[in-house]
């Protein structure tokens, strides 16, 4: 009864029997069970594990960091890479685009000249009919004049 | 000259063979992580080692250990806050896995579960102990130490160590539910 023993050194805790037992019980059992550990994690088999050397870790920290700056750099060169080449086929796009729209303008304007020229044609055409007498015109007047003397 | 050095390394390995599981014990119940306390151990015998020559004897050998261990114990905790801002990986179990090793002994399933409450709940205070109360609770409790040898090992008075000792058992009854 270590407790009980040293009641004195420890304090005024002998006006209670039960509180000071439940103490002593406590503390006992506290002291057995970190006893039994104790002699338990003593006795467990170790395993040697070597130190790493500052070195080995220094070297290993620069692999790691160069690793990453290889993998971070691959990666956004092919993102760059990837964007540009979206920028060129964009641009592209837009230039056919123009180039259609042109094309079709120019389309446009061909036939809208052509419908002119058509037109001026045909308008010559009745003008100069209107003007010229057709070929039978004269004999035809002749007989009339014969008709009615 | 090498019959003595032979001698005296002879000396130390018996007080090793004899003293080393309670230093571990110790460390064990201060730090509650495996690892280091088997490193502050290892620690404690190196530097016992390389000083064993000026051990005079003055106290017993098992005070002049356990002297070692608290202060390499005090130096590693005073490192570790100094070392706040690194990430370190901590071994420390859980304040019940002390009581998981309480031995069932002939009770029934009900009391070892009581003892093992009361066996967490002391833990629990301990653990809010102050170093200086833990270390000297520790000794007193788990070691049964005497608290003249208590005052050899932490260098305190027999009254200061009174004192820790007071405050610390009231703290492990107000824990436990009685007075303070």
């Amino acid at each position: 009864m270590i407790f009980k023993d040293k009641a004195g050194a420890v304090g005024n805790v002998a006006e209670e029997p039960d509180e000071l037992d439940k103490l002593d019980e406590a503390l006992t059992n506290f002291r057995l069970s970190i006893h039994a550990w104790s002699e338990a994690a003593f006795s467990r088999q170790r395993t040697a594990v070597a130190p790493v050397a500052p070195k080995k870790v220094w070297r290993l920290a620069l692999g790691w960091a160069l690793g990453c700056v290889l993998v971070a750099g691959g990666a956004s060169a092919g993102l760059w890479q990837h964007q540009q080449r979206e920028m060129r086929n964009a641009a592209a796009r837009v230039a056919e685009q123009q180039h259609l729209q042109e094309q079709l303008v120019a389309q446009q304007r061909s036939q809208q000249a052509r419908q002119e020229d058509d037109d001026l044609l045909a308008k010559v055409d009745s003008d100069v009919s209107r003007e010229i007498p057709t070929a039978m015109e004269p004999l035809a007047q002749l007989m009339a004049e014969d008709e009615n003397p | 000259m090498a019959m003595a050095d032979e001698i005296a390394a002879e000396e130390f390995s018996a007080v090793v063979a004899r003293h080393r599981p309670q230093i571990f014990r110790f460390l064990l119940a201060s730090t509650r992580d495996v690892d280091l306390a088997e490193t502050l151990t290892q620690d404690c015998l190196l530097k016992a080692h390389k000083n064993w020559s000026s051990f005079r004897g003055e106290s017993s050998a098992m005070t002049w250990l356990m002297r070692i261990a608290i202060n390499l114990q005090k130096d590693h905790w005073r490192n570790r806050r100094m070392q706040f801002w690194r990430h370190t990986q901590s071994n420390a179990v859980e304040l019940d896995e002390a009581s998981e090793w309480l031995p069932s002994g002939e009770r029934s399933v009900e009391q070892q579960l009581l003892a093992k409450e009361r066996v967490r709940q002391v833990s629990k205070a301990v653990e809010r102990l102050s170093e200086r109360q833990r270390t000297v609770f520790l000794l007193r409790y788990v070691e049964e130490a005497e608290l003249s040898e208590i005052a050899r090992a932490t260098g305190l008075s027999e009254g200061t160590v009174k004192a820790h000792l007071s405050r610390a058992v009231a703290r492990v009854r107000a824990e436990l539910g009685g007075k303070r």
